[in-house]
C-alpha cells in the first residue's frame, strides 16, 4: 500500500457481519493492475462475500474498498466500473445473446446502435457471432459461459469479477475454459478476480492466490509459494494432498531444526518463525516428495512396511506403516521408466524424504 | 398388464374413482350444455338440435336485461382485474424482493384475509361498511369489493412466479449499470410476465363469476350476469339460461386454458 | 386456499427493500379499508340494536347474540334457556360440511394419488383437468347439479330406465343434494393439496414396505398416508371451511327445510324482514369458528415445520 503504486483493488480491514454472525473478519489485501488474482477457499470461507462486496451486492460492515485509488464501498453496483460473471451466468432469458451482451453499454447511455456494434465485436472475440440472435436457453453450458463473459467484458470494466464461473461445466470443458480465461486476461489486460473452491483450478490460472478460511485470509502469494511453502496447517491441508505429522522441535542449528515425531523418528527441516525448541507443531510432507527404496541410503530414511497400494491412474499411492506405529502416504509415478519402484504390499521398505520438502508449520 | 400386478404404486379401484371424479366434475356441465341446444321449450324432453335459445339470448324478450348484465359483468371484471393485478404486482415485489421486515407477516396475513374469511362474511361486512358510510350501492360498490377480493388471486401466481426468478438477474442488471427502476422494468417485469398474465386472468374470472358478494353490495336494479342468472333460476330453469350458462362456461374454460399455456410456455 | 397464500411467501432477495413500503401501500390501503375495517365494523354492528326496516340504531345491545343462543319464551321475558333453532342450523352446517369433506376425501384421494403416479409430463394436464371446474362459475355449476338431480332430471331418467328404481327418487331439496352440491363445489380443493403431497412422496418407501412383506393396503395405511397427511389435512380444511359458509348449494339444492348458516345470514340482509345485528352476529360466530379452525391448523403446521428442522 505504501509503495506508491496504485492498486486495482485495495481492501482495507473489510468486515462483514450478518447479525451476530461474522462472515468476514477484517480482511486486507491489494490486487495489482493486470493481475489474475484468485480467492480460494472452501464453501462458507467468505470468498464470495468479499467478491460481492467489491461488486457492490453486499454492504461493507466496516472497512474500505478502493478501486484504482477511488473509494467505492459506498457506491451502488451500477456506479462501480467493475463487472461480474455470475456463477449461474444470470443471462437474461428474455433477451437475445446480442441484447444481453449490449445491455451494459446501453445502460451506460451509449445508444442502442453502438451497444449492438460493440456487442457484436465482443461476440466475435469469444467466437459466438453466429449465435447472436439466439436466446440463452438455446445455447450449451459452455456457450452460455462465454456469453456471460462477453457481457461482463463489453462495458470494458476496470476489474472483472468471476464468481466460480466454471463450476457448472464438465471437467473437459472446464479445463479448456481455464486456459481460455487466462488467455483472455492476458489479451484484455483487465484485472481478473476469480473466486473458486477448486485448488487445482486456482493453481493453474492464477498469478497470485489468496487462501481463505472461516472469514480470514490464511495466506497470500504466488501459486508456487502457496503449494510449496504453506504457512499454516490449513493451507498445507487444503492445497493438494499432504501428510500432516505432529512434531516437537528438539534442537536448532542455524536455520535448520531437528523435529521429533511421536514414534521417536526424527527429521531435519528449515526453521520457521514462531516455533522454537521444545514447542510442538506440524510437519507437512507432500506424498510425491517421498520415495520408496529397498535399502537405507541416508540416516533419515524411515523404515516401514507397505500396507496397501491404491492405483490412481497416473500414480500409485502406497500407505506405509512406519516402525513404531505411524502411517505415511507416498505417491510413486506409475511408469516403468521412472526411477522409483513400486513395492508389493507386505514388502519392507525405506522411505526417503526429498531434501527441503518437509515443511514445519506452527500450530 | 402383468407388469401392473407387481407395481407397488398402483391400487385397484383408484382408476375407476378418478374416472368417477371427472364424471362428477364434468357431467352436469355437459348435460346442461347439451340441453341448451334442445329445440323444445321444455327442459324435460329432447326435441332435436337447435340454436333457438342462443338466438333467444341475443334477441329474445329478455335480451336487453342480459346484455346489460353482461356489460356490467365484463366492465367490472376488466377494471377490477387490472387494478388488482397492478396492486398485487407491486405487493409481490415488496414481499419477495423486499428482504425481511417486521410488517411482512402481517402484510401476508392481510393479503390472504379475503381467502380465509368465508365469502358470505366478507359480503356482509362489505355491505355494512358501505351502508354505514352512506355509500350508495351500485356498480361502484361492486367494483370496489371485487378489486379487494381479487388481490389475493392475482397475488398468488405473481408471487409464485417471482419466487422462481433468482435475484441474480437484477444484480446482473445493476452490475451492468442499470438503475433499480431499469432493472425492474427491463428485467424483472418481463420475467414476471407469465405470472402477471395468469394472475390477471384468474382475477378476471373470479370477478366475472362472483355471485355472493355482488349480490350483497349491488344496488336494487343493478345486475351482473351471475345475479341475473340467479334471479332467473329462482323462477325456474329455462333453456335460455342454459344457453347463457354454457357460453359463460365456455368463456371461462378458454380463459383458464390460455392462462395455463401462458404459464407453461416459459417452463 | 389459506395454505396456498401462506406458501406464496418466502423472500428471494432484497433488491427493492428501500421502496417496499411504497410498493405495499396500495395493498394495505385497499385491503384495510375494504376488508379489515368492514369486518371490524361488522363486529360492532353485531352489538347494535336492530332497526325494523333493515339497518341499525346506534345503541349498544346484546340482543343479537341473545336471540341466537337464548329462548326467552313467547313474550321474551322469561329467563334464558337454550334456543335450539339457530344452534341446530349451525350444527347442520357443520354436519353437512363434514359429510361433504369425507365424500371429497373418498373420491379426491384416489384421484390425487392416481394423478401423482402418472408420468411426469402428463401430470400437469391431469391437474389442469381437475382445476378447470373450479374456474367455472360456481352458480352455474350448482344450477347444473340442480338440473341433474331434478325429479324428472337426467339422473332419475337413467335410474328408472336402467331399472335400478321403479319411480324417480326425490333427490332435490334433500340433505343429500346439499352434500352432493358442496362436494361438487369444492372437490378440486381436496385433489390439489393431496396431489401436491403425493407427488413429493418418495415411492421407494412403498417399495421398501413391499420388500418387507407389507401388503398394498397396509403400505397405503402405514406408509403412504402418514407421509401425505399434511396434504390430506390441508385438503380437508379447504373443503370444510368454504362448505361451512356456503350459500348457493343449500339455497339451490336444499330448499327451505335444509337451511344452513349461509342462508340464515343472507336472509337477514334481504328485504325488510331482515335483522342486521343478528346477521352480523351470526357472521361473527361463523367467522370465529373458521378462524379457530385455521389457527389450530396453522399452529399444527408450525409445530410440524419445527420438528423437521
Amino acid at each position: 500500500m505504501s509503495d506508491g503504486t496504485v492498486h486495482a483493488i485495495d481492501v482495507r480491514n473489510a468486515v462483514k457481519r450478518y447479525g451476530t454472525f461474522t462472515a468476514l473478519k477484517s480482511v486486507s489485501l491489494s490486487i495489482k493492475d493486470n493481475e489474475f488474482f484468485t480467492l480460494l477457499g472452501p464453501s462458507g470461507c467468505g470468498k464470495t462475500t468479499l467478491l460481492r462486496m467489491i461488486a457492490g451486492f453486499e454492504d461493507v460492515t466496516e472497512g474500505e474498498i478502493f478501486l484504482f485509488g477511488d473509494e467505492i464501498e459506498k457506491l451502488p453496483p451500477n456506479r462501480r466500473p467493475v463487472n461480474t460473471v455470475f456463477q449461474n451466468y444470470a443471462l437474461f432469458p428474455h433477451m437475445s445473446v446480442l441484447e444481453n451482451v449490449g445491455f451494459g453499454l446501453e445502460m451506460l447511455g451509449r445508444g442502442k446502435a453502438e451497444a449492438r456494434k460493440r456487442a457484436g465485436e465482443i461476440l466475435e472475440m469469444v467466437q459466438l457471432s453466429q449465435f447472436s440472435g439466439r436466446k440463452p436457453s438455446q445455447l450449451s453450458g459452455g456457450q452460455q459461459q462465454r456469453v456471460a463473459l462477453a457481457r461482463a467484458l463489453a462495458p470494458q470494466p476496470k476489474v472483472l469479477l468471476l464468481d466460480e464461473p466454471l463450476s457448472a461445466l464438465d471437467l473437459k470443458l472446464r479445463k479448456a475454459m481455464q486456459l481460455e480465461l487466462k488467455h483472455l486476461q492476458r489479451e484484455t489486460g483487465i484485472t481478473f478476480i476469480f473466486v473458486t473452491h477448486d485448488q487445482e483450478e486456482a493453481l493453474t490460472m492464477s498469478d497470485r492466490i489468496a487462501v481463505m478460511s472461516a472469514g480470514e485470509m490464511q495466506q497470500l502469494g504466488a501459486a508456487r509459494d502457496i503449494y510449496e511453502r504453506p504457512e499454516n496447517r490449513f493451507v498445507a491441508d487444503f492445497i493438494g494432498e499432504t501428510n500432516l505429522i505432529n512434531v516437537i522441535v528438539k534442537s536448532k542449528d542455524g536455520n535448520r531444526v531437528l523435529c521429533g515425531f511421536e514414534n521417536g523418528l526424527t527429521l531435519t527441516c528449515d526453521a520457521v518463525p514462531g516455533i522454537d525448541v521444545g514447542q510442538s507443531g506440524h510437519m507437512s510432507i507432500r506424498p510425491e516428495r517421498m520415495k520408496l527404496q529397498q535399502e537405507q541410503v541416508e540416516a533419515e530414511n524411515f523404515r516401514g512396511t507397505v500396507i496397501e497400494n491404491v492405483y490412481v491412474g497416473t500414480d500409485v499411492q502406497s500407505i506405509i506403516g512406519l516402525d513404531g506405529g505411524m502411517r505415511l502416504t507416498v505417491r510413486t509415478q506409475n511408469s516403468d521408466r521412472g526411477k522409483a519402484r513400486i513395492f508389493e504390499p507386505g514388502s519392507d521398505v525405506f522411505v526417503d524424504v526429498e531434501f527441503g520438502s518437509a515443511r514445519l508449520l506452527a500450530n | 398388464m402383468s407388469k401392473a400386478r407387481f407395481d407397488v404404486k398402483s391400487y385397484p379401484g383408484f382408476v375407476q374413482l378418478t374416472v368417477l371424479c371427472l364424471l362428477i366434475l364434468y357431467l352436469p356441465l355437459m348435460v346442461v350444455a347439451v340441453y341448451s341446444f334442445n329445440a323444445s321449450a321444455s327442459i324435460v324432453n329432447w326435441e332435436g338440435f337447435s340454436l333457438r335459445w342462443y338466438a333467444d339470448v341475443f334477441t329474445g324478450p329478455e335480451s336487453a336485461k342480459f346484455k346489460l348484465a353482461a356489460r356490467n359483468s365484463f366492465v367490472i371484471a376488466i377494471i377490477a382485474a387490472t387494478v388488482a393485478t397492478a396492486i398485487a404486482t407491486l405487493a409481490a415485489t415488496a414481499m419477495i424482493r423486499g428482504g425481511k421486515f417486521r410488517l411482512r407477516v402481517l402484510s401476508l396475513g392481510l393479503i390472504s384475509l379475503p381467502l380465509m374469511v368465508p365469502e358470505i362474511v366478507t359480503a356482509v361486512a362489505t355491505l355494512i361498511f358501505f351502508n354505514s358510510i352512506g355509500f350508495e350501492r351500485g356498480l361502484l360498490t361492486i367494483l370496489l369489493a371485487h378489486i379487494a377480493f381479487c388481490i389475493p388471486f392475482a397475488y398468488l401466481p405473481i408471487s409464485a412466479r417471482m419466487q422462481g426468478i433468482e435475484d441474480t438477474y437484477e444484480q446482473a442488471a445493476l452490475d451492468l449499470y442499470a438503475t433499480k427502476r431499469q432493472a425492474f422494468t427491463r428485467i424483472l417485469l418481463p420475467l414476471m410476465m407469465p405470472g402477471i398474465v395468469s394472475g390477471y386472468l384468474l382475477a378476471f374470472i373470479i370477478s366475472l363469476d362472483d355471485f355472493i358478494i355482488t349480490n350483497f353490495v349491488k344496488g336494487a336494479g343493478v345486475e351482473t350476469l351471475p345475479t341475473a342468472i340467479f334471479g332467473a333460476v329462482k323462477q325456474g330453469l329455462k333453456p335460455n339460461i342454459m344457453a347463457i350458462s354454457t357460453m359463460l362456461v365456455g368463456f371461462s374454460i378458454i380463459m383458464v386454458t390460455v392462462s395455463y399455456f401462458v404459464g407453461k410456455k416459459d417452463n | 386456499m389459506a395454505g396456498g397464500a401462506a406458501g406464496g411467501g418466502s423472500t428471494q432477495g432484497d433488491t427493492y427493500k428501500e421502496v417496499r413500503t411504497w410498493l405495499l401501500l396500495p395493498t394495505w390501503a385497499t385491503l384495510s379499508i375494504l376488508v379489515l375495517v368492514p369486518v371490524l365494523l361488522m363486529l360492532v354492528y353485531s352489538f347494535l340494536t336492530k332497526e325494523f326496516r333493515g339497518g341499525v340504531i346506534w345503541e349498544f345491545s346484546f340482543a343479537a347474540y341473545d336471540q341466537f343462543f337464548c329462548d326467552r319464551g313467547l313474550f321474551g321475558d322469561e329467563p334464558c334457556s337454550i334456543e335450539w333453532t339457530y344452534i341446530t342450523i349451525f350444527w347442520r352446517s357443520i354436519w353437512q360440511a363434514g359429510l361433504a369433506t369425507i365424500l371429497s376425501l373418498f373420491i379426491g384421494f384416489p384421484t390425487a394419488y392416481f394423478i401423482a403416479t402418472r408420468p411426469a409430463h402428463v401430470r400437469p394436464l391431469w391437474v389442469f383437468l381437475i382445476t378447470i371446474p373450479y374456474w367455472v362459475n360456481l352458480l352455474i355449476r350448482t344450477v347444473s347439479m340442480r338440473f341433474m338431480l331434478r325429479e324428472e332430471g337426467p339422473l332419475n331418467n337413467v335410474l328408472v330406465w336402467s331399472g335400478l328404481t321403479d319411480a324417480p327418487l326425490q333427490m332435490i331439496n334433500t340433505n343429500f343434494a346439499v352434500q352432493i352440491g358442496l362436494f361438487y363445489s369444492y372437490l378440486p380443493f381436496m385433489v390439489l393439496p393431496v396431489y401436491a403431497a403425493v407427488e413429493r412422496y418418495n415411492f421407494s418407501l412403498s417399495e421398501a414396505a413391499a420388500d418387507l412383506y407389507a401388503s398394498k393396503w397396509t403400505t397405503l395405511r402405514r406408509i403412504v398416508l402418514p407421509a401425505v397427511k399434511p396434504g390430506v389435512i390441508a385438503g380437508c380444511i379447504l373443503v370444510f371451511v368454504p362448505s361451512l359458509g356456503a350459500f348457493l348449494a343449500p339455497d339451490l339444492l336444499g330448499g327451505a327445510k335444509n337451511f344452513m348458516i349461509g342462508s340464515l345470514i343472507e336472509e337477514q340482509f334481504k328485504g325488510n324482514a331482515g335483522n342486521w345485528p343478528f346477521g352480523a352476529a351470526a357472521s361473527m360466530i361463523l367467522l370465529s369458528v373458521v378462524l379457530i379452525i385455521l389457527t389450530i391448523y396453522a399452529r399444527q403446521q408450525a409445530r410440524a415445520g419445527g420438528k423437521e428442522r
